[in-house]
Formats: C-alpha cells, sequence, structure tokens
C-alpha cells in the first residue's frame, strides 16, 4: 500500500487514541461533549479515508452517518438535557487524574500487546487499526468506570461503539445493514438512558451515581 | 587545511549563540509588547542592560559563601557549551560527537543544579521557594525528555543530533504521528525548562509565582549579568534544539563551501524569528498556572512522549 | 601467583584483628589497625589491577585443605573477581586512611577495630571464594562482623533495633543462598563452583532459583522490598563502616547476584531479565523518594544507596534480556554499564559518607534540621561533598554521568528485543530511570544545600571546624578519581572488558584508541560521550567568561545583609528546612507513594502557641509485607509455646510418633 495512505490511516487512528485520552483528562461538562464530537468527527474522517484507500463506497455511508448522527445529532441532545436538567457542571473523578491516565497509557500498551501478535499474518493496515481501536474500547471502558456522574458514563459508552467503528473499517469494512442496526442501537438506548435521566433527577435531585448507593442502604 | 577551518566554523557557532541570545530575548519581548498593545522595549535592550550590570557593584550577602560568587561563571560555562553543542547552521561540526541529546540535558542539569545551590546559599525563604520548585519541575520534566529522546532514537537509530537532523531531512521519515506528538512534548518541555509561561513568569517579582527568579533574587552587578546571559542562552539552545529535530531544513552539513554555510545561517535566523514569534503569541495567549498545576502541565508531557512511543510500535517500520 | 598473595593479605588482616582484640586498650592499638588495613588493603588492590591489565584470560585456582574434609576450600581469581576485589579494596583503602583520623574520636575502640579488619578480610574472602561452602560461610562471616559493627554503639537509641532486624534480613539472605546452591548443585553434584557450571538447570529450577537469588543476594543489596534494614543498620554503624557496608557491602551482594546468574546458572529464560529489571526500578524510584523525605542526613545516604542499587539491577536486568535473546554486544553494554555504576557508586557513596562522618565529628548531630553554613567552617569537607553530590546526581563530567548514560544506551537499544513484554517494560522503566536520577539530583541539592549552605540554624553548626588530615585525604583522593573516571571512562571499559567477555561472550568495541578520547559504546552514528573535551571546553569556558568580565567589568563588592522585603531579618529560623525543600515533591509524590498527609494545628488569634506542622509517612512496604509476615510468625509460634509444657507422657507420645512415621515414609518410599 502507498506509504502516504499508510501514514495517513495511521495518523487518523492514533489521533482517535489522542482524542480518548483528552475525553479521560475533561472534568467539564460541555468540553467533555464537545470533544465527544470531536472524537466522532476523527472516526469518520478516519472511515472515509478507509473508504477511498480501500475502494469501498459503503464506507463513506457509514462515515456520514457517524458524522451526523455521533458528531451533530447526539452532542446536540446531551447539550440540551444537560441544561433542562440543571446538572452540576462538574465531574468528579474517583481516584485521581495522574493514575487514571498512567492507566490508560497501561491499557494502550496491553491492547498492542495483545493484538499484535495475533494477527501477524494480517496487512499492517489492519493490525495498528485493531490495536487502535481495543485501546479506544478500554479506554472508554475506563472513562465509564472512572467518573462519577451519568453523562460521563454515557460518553465513555459511546466512545466504546466509535473504537468498535474501526475496528470493522480496518477489518475490511462492515456490511451497511450491520452499520444501520448498530447506529439504531445506539440511538435506542441514548433515548432511554435521557429518560432515565429524567426520572433519576426528578427522584433524588442529583445524577450522581453515588446518591444512588447510599438510597439503596449500600453506603451510610 | 580543512582542519582548521572546522574548527573555525565550529568557533564561530560558540561565538555566534552567544551573541544571538540576548537579540533572541529581546524580540520575544518586543513582539509580546505590541501583541498587548504596547511600543515595548528596544530589540536590543537586554545588550544594553547587560552592560549596565557588568559595570554596577556586587552587593553581596554576610553569609554568601564561595559557591554563590562561583556559581553564575559555572552555570555559564555549562549552558555556553551546551549551547554550542547543538547544530544551528550546520550539522556534524568538530566537537559535535562531544554530547549527544542526553548529555546536552544532562548539561542543563549541572547548570540547574548550581542554580539552585546558589539559591541556597544565601539562607533566605525566598531562594528555598525557588530552588525547591525548580527542582521540582526538572524532576517532572526529564522523564517526558527521556521519553522524547526514546521516541527520536527509535525512528533515526541515533541520539547524536546531527544525525537526527539528517534523517529528518530524509524522504524515509514520511507523515508520523508519533513525531507530532513528540514535538507537542518537547515545546512543553522546553517552556517548563525555560520558566516561561505558564510555568513560571520571567518578569514577576512577587514570591509567590517566582520560581527561577527566586533563585537569583540576591545576585545583582556582574554576577546577574553572566546569570541573565546564561538564561538567554538556555532560551536559544531549546529554540535550536526544536528547531534542528523537527525542522531541519536548509541546515548546512560540516565540511561544504561557504555558500550553503551562509544559506544556513540565514534560514537559520529565519526559523528563529518565526519560533520567537510562535513563543510570544503562546506566552500572551495563556495564563500562569497554579505551581502545584505543573505536574498536571508535565504529566501531559511525559503522556505524549510514552504516547508517541507506543504509536511507533505499531506503526510501519520498526 | 596473584591467589596467594591475596590470601596472604587476608590471613595478614585476620591476624592484625586478633591482636586488636588483645591490644585493645592502647592509644596506638587504633593507628596500628588502621594503617595495617590501608597497607594490605593498597597491596590487594595493585595485585589485582595488574592482574586483569596484564592477563585477559585470567583464571588462577587455589585449593587449600581447610574446612570440610572432603570438600575443603576453593579459591579463584577471574576477572569478574577481579574486578570487585578491585572495588572493594579501593573501599577499604579509602575507609582505613579515613580511619586514621576519624579512629581518634571512637569512644569504644575495642568494639571496632578488631571486626573492621575481620570484616574486609570476609568481604575479600566471599569475592575470592570457589565453592559454595567457602562462600556461604564466607558471607555469613561477613554479615557477622558487620553485625558486630552495627551494634558498636548499642546503648544510642535505635541501634539495638536496627541490628536486630539486620541479623533477621542477613540469616534470610544466608537461607535464601543456601538453598538456591542446592537447588543449582542438584542431588549429585558437587559443590565446586565448577561442578555447578557443568551441571544442566531445569527452567522451574532455574526460576525458583532466580527468586531465592533475589531474596538472598537482593536482600543484602537493598533491593524494594528486602531493603528496610538498610535504612537502619548502615546509620546505626560509624562512618567509616556505614561507607564500607553502603558502598562495598551492597556491591560483594551484587557480585553473588553476577556470580550465580550470569556464570553457574546457564543461559537465562528471557523473562529473568524482566523480573529484574521490575525489581530495579522499583528500587530507583521508591529509594530516592524515601530519601527525599529524611532529613537524617546518614539515613538520607543510606536510601540513596537503595536508588543506586536500582540502577546497577536495571542495568543487569537488561544483560539478562539481551543475554537470553542471544544478542551479545548489547548484553555486553548493559553488563558494562552496571559494573562501571558499580564502581562509581563505590566512590561517590564512599565519598558522601566520610563527608558525613565528618559533619558528625565537627557539630555531633545529623541532623539537617539543626545544621547550615558549615561550608564556612568546613571548606574543604564542603567541597568534597559538593562534588560526591554532583557525581551521584549524574551531572556531567563526572564518573555518574557515564555510567547512568551507557545505561540509557542500553536501554535504547532494547526495541529489538523480540519479546513484546521487554520491549514495553524497557522504555517504561528508562522513564522511571530518568525520573530517580532527576530526583537524585533535588536530594542532594536538598542534602549539600540544607547542611552545608545557607546560616547555622543552631549552636554547633556555627562552631563546626574542620576535620583531621586524614579524613581529608581521603575524601580528596576520591574526589579526584570521581573527576578522572568522568573524563576518562575509555580507561574504565577497556578495563571491564574481560569480565563482560567472561560473562556474556562480547565486549564493548576498544574504547582507548577513539579518536581525542570519545567513547563509543555502539557505533559513532549512533551515540558517542567525550567526557574529556567537555571538561576542557566548560573550564576553558568559564575561565574565559571571568577573564573577560574581571577584565573590562567593575570590580566593586559591598557586603550588605540579605533581603527581606526591606526588614531585617536576623532569624535563621525563616531559612528553608529540609522538610520544606521536599514539600513540593511531597505533594506531587507523596500523596500516592507514602499516604502522606500534612496536618497543621494554627492556634486561635491572641494565643501565643506557635504552630505546628506534623507530616505524616507510612512506608507502604511494613504495612503490606512485613507486619503479615510477623505477626503470622508471632501466631505460629503462640501455638507451637503449647509444646513447651507437655506432660512427660506427652513428650514420650511425640518421640514414638516421629520414629513412627519416619519408618512409615521409609517403608512407601521403599
Amino acid at each position: 500500500m502507498d506509504r502516504i495512505a499508510l501514514d495517513v490511516a495511521h495518523m487518523f487512528a492514533g489521533g482517535l487514541v489522542l482524542v480518548s485520552f483528552m475525553l479521560l483528562y475533561q472534568d467539564r461538562m460541555f468540553s467533555l461533549i464537545n470533544i465527544f464530537a470531536l472524537h466522532a468527527f476523527v472516526v469518520s474522517v478516519s472511515v472515509a479515508w478507509q473508504a477511498y484507500i480501500q475502494n469501498a463506497p459503503h464506507l463513506y455511508v457509514t462515515a456520514a452517518i457517524a458524522l451526523v448522527v455521533k458528531a451533530i445529532v447526539i452532542p446536540i441532545v446531551l447539550h440540551r438535557i444537560i441544561i433542562r436538567l440543571g446538572i452540576h457542571r462538574n465531574i468528579e473523578t474517583v481516584v485521581g487524574i495522574g493514575q487514571i491516565m498512567l492507566g490508560g497509557i497501561g491499557l494502550v500498551a496491553l491492547s498492542i500487546l495483545v493484538m499484535l501478535p495475533i494477527t501477524a499474518e494480517a496487512g499492517t493496515l489492519a493490525r495498528e487499526d485493531l490495536a487502535f481501536a481495543l485501546s479506544v474500547i478500554l479506554l472508554g471502558l475506563l472513562i465509564m468506570v472512572s467518573r462519577r456522574n451519568a453523562v460521563g458514563q454515557v460518553i465513555g459508552f459511546m466512545s466504546i461503539e466509535n473504537g468498535l467503528i474501526l475496528a470493522a473499517t480496518g477489518a475490511k469494512g462492515m456490511p451497511l445493514v450491520v452499520e444501520i442496526s448498530v447506529a439504531f442501537s445506539i440511538l435506542v438506548a441514548l433515548i432511554v438512558i435521557g429518560i432515565f435521566l429524567f426520572r433519576i433527577r426528578e427522584r433524588f435531585d442529583s445524577v450522581d451515581m453515588h446518591v444512588l448507593d447510599s438510597f439503596r442502604g449500600e453506603r451510610p | 587545511m580543512a582542519v582548521i577551518l572546522d574548527a573555525l566554523v565550529q568557533l564561530g557557532q560558540l561565538l555566534l549563540v552567544l551573541l544571538l541570545a540576548p537579540l533572541l530575548t529581546g524580540y520575544v519581548r518586543k513582539v509580546k509588547a505590541h501583541l498587548l498593545r504596547r511600543r515595548g522595549p528596544p530589540i536590543v535592550q537586554p545588550y544594553l542592560d547587560l552592560m549596565k550590570l557588568l559595570r554596577k557593584e556586587v552587593v553581596l550577602a554576610h553569609n554568601a559563601s564561595w559557591i554563590f560568587r562561583v556559581a553564575p561563571y559555572v552555570i555559564f560555562a555549562t549552558t555556553w557549551v551546551a549551547a554550542a553543542l547543538v547544530p544551528t547552521f550546520a550539522t556534524g561540526l568538530v566537537f559535535s560527537s562531544a554530547a549527544d541529546l542526553i548529555a546536552i540535558v544532562a548539561l542543563l542539569g549541572s547548570a540547574r543544579f548550581m542554580l539552585a545551590l546558589a539559591g541556597l546559599d544565601v539562607g533566605t525563604s525566598f531562594g528555598g521557594i525557588g530552588s525547591s520548585r525548580e527542582m521540582m519541575i526538572a524532576s517532572l520534566a526529564e522523564p517526558a525528555m527521556l521519553m522524547i529522546v526514546f521516541t527520536l532514537s527509535l525512528l533515526a537509530g541515533s541520539t547524536q543530533l546531527s544525525y537526527v537532523a539528517a534523517f529528518m531531512q530524509g524522504t524515509d521519515v514520511g507523515l508520523r504521528v508519533s513525531l507530532a506528538m513528540a514535538l507537542v512534548s518537547l515545546v512543553m518541555v522546553a517552556i517548563a525548562e525555560n520558566a516561561r509561561i505558564p510555568i513560571d513568569n520571567p518578569a514577576t517579582h512577587l514570591e509567590l509565582t517566582m520560581v527561577h527568579e527566586a533563585m537569583i533574587l540576591e545576585y545583582s552587578g556582574r554576577h546577574l549579568a553572566v546569570i541573565e546571559a546564561a538564561a538567554s542562552l538556555q532560551l536559544l539552545l531549546y529554540l535550536s534544539l526544536v528547531l534542528c529535530l523537527f525542522a531541519p531544513w536548509g541546515v548546512a552539513v560540516a565540511g561544504e563551501d561557504f555558500t550553503s554555510y551562509t544559506v544556513g545561517l540565514v534560514v537559520y535566523a529565519a526559523k528563529l524569528m518565526i519560533g520567537g514569534f510562535l513563543l510570544a503569541v503562546f506566552e500572551t495567549a495563556v495564563a500562569k498556572m497554579r505551581v502545584f498545576r505543573v505536574s498536571d502541565f508535565l504529566g501531559i508531557a511525559l503522556m505524549l512522549g510514552l504516547l508517541a512511543m507506543l504509536l511507533l510500535f505499531v506503526s510501519r517500520g520498526v | 601467583m596473584a591467589v596467594e598473595v591475596l590470601l596472604w593479605c587476608i590471613v595478614a588482616l585476620l591476624a592484625a584483628a586478633t591482636g586488636a582484640v588483645a591490644g585493645s586498650r592502647r592509644a596506638s592499638t587504633t593507628v596500628l589497625v588502621y594503617a595495617g588495613g590501608l597497607v594490605a588493603s593498597t597491596i590487594i588492590l595493585a595485585t589485582v589491577i595488574w592482574s586483569l591489565v596484564s592477563d585477559a584470560a585470567l583464571a588462577q585456582t587455589l585449593h587449600l585443605p581447610v574446612g570440610l574434609p572432603w570438600v575443603g576450600a576453593h579459591f579463584r581469581l577471574d576477572p569478574l573477581s577481579a574486578a570487585f576485589l578491585a572495588v572493594v579494596n579501593l573501599g577499604g583503602a579509602t575507609a582505613s586512611l579515613y580511619g586514621l583520623g576519624y579512629g581518634r574520636h571512637e569512644p569504644e575502640p575495642g568494639r571496632v577495630l578488631p571486626f573492621f579488619l575481620s570484616f574486609l578480610a570476609g568481604m575479600n574472602l566471599v569475592v575470592l571464594a570457589d565453592d559454595a561452602f567457602t562462600f556461604l560461610l564466607t558471607w555469613e562471616f561477613m554479615s557477622l562482623t558487620s553485625w558486630a559493627l552495627v551494634m558498636a554503639h548499642h546503648r544510642q537509641s535505635g541501634n539495638a533495633r536496627a541490628g536486630y532486624i539486620y541479623l533477621l534480613m542477613a540469616s534470610f539472605g544466608t537461607l535464601s543462598l543456601l538453598l538456591s546452591f542446592g537447588l543449582l548443585a542438584g542431588s549429585d553434584g558437587g559443590y565446586t563452583f565448577d561442578a555447578i557450571r557443568n551441571s544442566h538447570v531445569s527452567s522451574a529450577a532455574g526460576a525458583a532459583v532466580l527468586a531465592l537469588v533475589l531474596l538472598g543476594a537482593g536482600s543484602k543489596a537493598g533491593l524494594v522490598p528486602l531493603h528496610v534494614w538498610l535504612p537502619l543498620a548502615h546509620p546505626a554503624a560509624p562512618s567509616h563502616v556505614s561507607a564500607l557496608m553502603s558502598g562495598v557491602m551492597t556491591k560483594v551482594a551484587v557480585y553473588g547476584f553476577v556470580r550465580i546468574l550470569f556464570d553457574l546458572a546457564g543461559t537465562p529464560a528471557w523473562w529473568w531479565g524482566a523480573v529484574v529489571l521490575l525489581f530495579g526500578g522499583a528500587s530507583a524510584v521508591m529509594g530516592v523518594l524515601h530519601a527525599l523525605m529524611e532529613h537524617d542526613l546518614k539515613r538520607l545516604l543510606a536510601y540513596h544507596t537503595v536508588e543506586n542499587i536500582g540502577i546497577i539491577f536495571i542495568g543487569l536486568g537488561l544483560a539478562l534480556a539481551f543475554r537470553a535473546n542471544n544478542m551479545l554486544g548489547p548484553a555486553a553494554l548493559a553488563l558494562t554499564a552496571a559494573l562501571f555504576h558499580v564502581f562509581n557508586h563505590s566512590v561517590f557513596k564512599s565519598l558522601l559518607f566520610f563527608g558525613s562522618g565528618a559533619v558528625l565529628t565537627a557539630t555531633g548531630t545529623r541532623d539537617m534540621e539543626r545544621l547550615g553554613g558549615l561550608i564556612h567552617g568546613m571548606p574543604f569537607t564542603g567541597f568534597a561533598f559538593l562534588i560526591g553530590s554532583a557525581a551521584i546526581s549524574a551531572l556531567p563530567p563526572f564518573n555518574g554521568f557515564v555510567s547512568e548514560w551507557l545505561t540509557f544506551q542500553a536501554i535504547l537499544l532494547s526495541p529489538q528485543l523480540p519479546q513484546w513484554l521487554l520491549k514495553f517494560l524497557a522504555p517504561a522503566i528508562g522513564a522511571l530511570l530518568a525520573l530517580s536520577a532527576a530526583l537524585a539530583a533535588a536530594c542532594f541539592v536538598k542534602a549539600f544545600g540544607i547542611t552545608f549552605l545557607g546560616r547555622p540554624r543552631s549552636d554547633v553548626a556555627r562552631d563546626a571546624r574542620e576535620v583531621d588530615g586524614f579524613s581529608l585525604s581521603a575524601m580528596i583522593a576520591l574526589v579526584c578519581l570521581c573527576l578522572i573516571a568522568g573524563i576518562l571512562p575509555g580507561y574504565f571499559i577497556d578495563v571491564l572488558a574481560p569480565v563482560a567477555k567472561m560473562l556474556v561472550g562480547a565486549h564493548l568495541p576498544q574504547q582507548t584508541g577513539l579518536k581525542w578520547l570519545t567513547v563509543v559504546p555502539i557505533a559513532e552514528s549512533r551515540s558517542s560521550y567525550n567526557g574529556l573535551l567537555l571538561f576542557v571546553l566548560i573550564a576553558a569556558a568559564g575561565w574565559l567568561a571571568a577573564y573577560v568580565i574581571h577584565r573590562w567589568a567593575s570590580h566593586a563588592i559591598r557586603r550588605s545583609a540579605i533581603w527581606g522585603c526591606g526588614f531585617e531579618d536576623s532569624s535563621t529560623a525563616t531559612q528553608y528546612t529540609a522538610g520544606s525543600f521536599a514539600q513540593p515533591i511531597r505533594r506531587v509524590f507523596g500523596t500516592l507513594v507514602f499516604r502522606a498527609r500534612e496536618e497543621i494545628h494554627m492556634p486561635s488569634p491572641g494565643d501565643s502557641q506557635p504552630a505546628r506542622m506534623h507530616v505524616h509517612l507510612r512506608d507502604l512496604l511494613w504495612d503490606v509485607l512485613y507486619l503479615p509476615v510477623a505477626n503470622g510468625v508471632a501466631v505460629i509460634s503462640e501455638f507451637l509455646n503449647r509444646v513447651q509444657f507437655l506432660t512427660i507422657r506427652g513428650y514420650l507420645t511425640l518421640v514414638s510418633g516421629a520414629l513412627v512415621a519416619l519408618l512409615v515414609v521409609l517403608a512407601i518410599w521403599q
């Protein structure tokens, strides 16, 4: 494959990992959503580039869906939800930020350690996409685990899905049917989560998950 | 004959960095002033300041020891030698095999060691503040610097600056996101080590905000002139380092003819102007951080360096 | 033959030790003992260096019919033992020279002098030993004599506890080494090192040997998590003995490690290097972080030994990893870096301990919070301590930088390793190494700055005077050695080449013939370093600046008070203290590593009490590792205590039960 093409694909995939780290670092709600919009944008650009070099036009549709739904619609919806709910705008993390970042680096190293030997026969492009996709998924899990706030956990969940898109395009594209069904399921999940957020907010006056614990009696 | 010519070029670089350093400092101040809609001091003001300081008498504390009086010269000597070993307009000069990137960073560490000791020598609390904060910042910047060295040596197969610069000019490099991350990380480390905003304000004298200024608070007269010259040299060193590692186009190679040296000089001066302008814009746009946010800032530099290295393991050709 | 000369010197040391017991009341014994130690160590040092330089394939053995009847005692002089003998006896010679001056202040010389010479003899014998029995016997002898030295001032608070913990850890270490030799020799093998070398060890046994050697030699060297005895025991001994324990005995432990894993155990598995790298990196960072929190000068130096041992083990781990993958050139580089650091550390750690001993003699205290301004009264000691601090902080042009630079170059070669775990681990350990080097510089700015610079914080600091000539000459000799090893490292690397050749099968390219004495460890295009040129350039630049300034600038100097925002700041309590210097670093690293907490009690307005700040630090290793083990041993011994109080019938049942059990085992085994 052309060297510049490989380098640009590597740049987008590496950029996605970098934006995942930026998501990990954020402690304010609006900047978290904006960075998530950037995350989805980088995914869509990466998928579009893959469509170009793999000559797979159906991937352009995937890129368009990612761009419209996840980079534009969902962030706007989340913005509205947050303003309506009047949620506390700062996001606390469970442990210190330095340990979380070091843990993130460890997860990236782990995913590279796992993926590269397994995919030894595949092409360079597929190998690095898979390794970086696993990193993005693990980092998304770390975002979910390290946040106390429900909105932060939602963002982490959706960044996992971005990682899955990257993995699927790297492994020689995804059928359009699968992509549309995955996107719809994410949308449905978001609607359900939004409804729950409203209910939780009504009931407990907060969306801090710790409040749930004390309500259930698990914490004094 | 060729040997003598090479030696002359190396001595020329030694003098060049010494003469250019205050000019760079003055240029950065001028650009910052213009960005703040002031006229600012003239570009040659640092030279005038140095001349003025050399004429003044030195006021020494009663309990200052010989370390206080010797430290400025040691700091100046190590910084000057380190700055002379970084390729500016030509690579592969005579002394360039004496120190690679790790050794140059360690030479600056020697200068910092003596400066911190001088801050503790007079027994004031200002000196203590400066020394302790400076050593904390250094301890966080060193691992980030090593990660940058690692990334570069992984790509270029060398830690000698001339060889890295030659590799970066070649076609084998390609478009690497790891290099972009390493560049950002190096810029952050350079800002921390040179005591620029957002780590430290080079123009402040409030105790809560001083780091570098606190260590040199007791210095006056010719000692202060030598230390200020060393600080300007350090800024020039880091800027030359960034340029030589990440933008080495137009640099001459040692042993070529006179025209290539001249071209190298002109290109170097232009690059310095651009770099100084960008530094001034960055300093004006950002506010100074609290001291204990510095660890976050340098932690980000370390993360970028680690990530750059990990990405290199995945990409082609390693 | 060289071995015989060495053994005669050692016998002379032991004889002098016995003589010192007899004549310990007389004042001249001190001088005689230390002079004897100096002479013997110098003779051994000269012999060993001459053997190493003249004969690259050195392998002299000697068999003495002392000890066990069917084994005897084997001794061997080969490049590895020659190199370590040089380190041991350099330390011994300078400590004896120092002791000629320092020993006069010893209140109870009879508790120190005989054990000092025996300690030297023991260390020499360990390095010369060529079979397992001699090794273990002399190792134990070395531990016991050093324990006696630790207990020399047993009435001072804390020393008795330090000695107790030291004895526990030393016995535990010897037990581990005993088991490892047993595994290496196999069920039918002989115990001479030749026999062990030729016997084959299975990979499971090899893993067990690695663990046992890390426990045994690592605990003596001070590897985390087995380092806890070091900061207690090393400061308790007299200062020249502390220098020997920190600078030399830990190196004998490193010798044991290198001998067993590189020479006797055969080809290592690749993951051995990973384990050693991990422990080395952890020791480097934990050692220096603990050192930063200390304000007792000797404890700070002892924790620093832990850090430098970590650096040495990082080099050794890399050498093991490279060797397991048959990359002999990089293995030689890593091994040479580790061995050079062994030498360098013994030099500057001895220098620093001698300096702290001088401070203790002059002021009577080791607590940095009560010192300050010593450089005015003790200029030579201050200069020597400054050079030692610069060397240990890995600053060019001194020797500490060269060995750390070589270690970094070895780490930069690690991407060539095939195993992915090693590929990731080595750069991470490299980052930890850079962190520990920077923190070491911070720690020594604190140690030198708070102790020697600033204003005196107490009367004893103000009245301190310079120490005697012998101590100073020992320190100055080590200062010169620091500079020479930093400027001319090529010679030292070439001297270490036979050792690398013996252990990994390759050595670094010849350094002495290179242009302008540059050091090129791998290839010219990859990296090079020229200490001499840097030193000359720095000196020339400094001299030129001073000349130009003094020729054309003003000469005027006026003395005045320090700047205190316009107030006359006469109290010395307003200076920075050791605790305040370490505060930024404690804030950044301390909460994670030590659970550091600061507690501030502010009095209410109008109350004349002072405000107080308490800093709470916990060494987590005590809580996680040692206290559970101690509690477990206590529980088991409580349970077994019942055996003390059985009736006669109970004891008879016990004995007959044991007999029956053994017969059953014999029956089954047939």
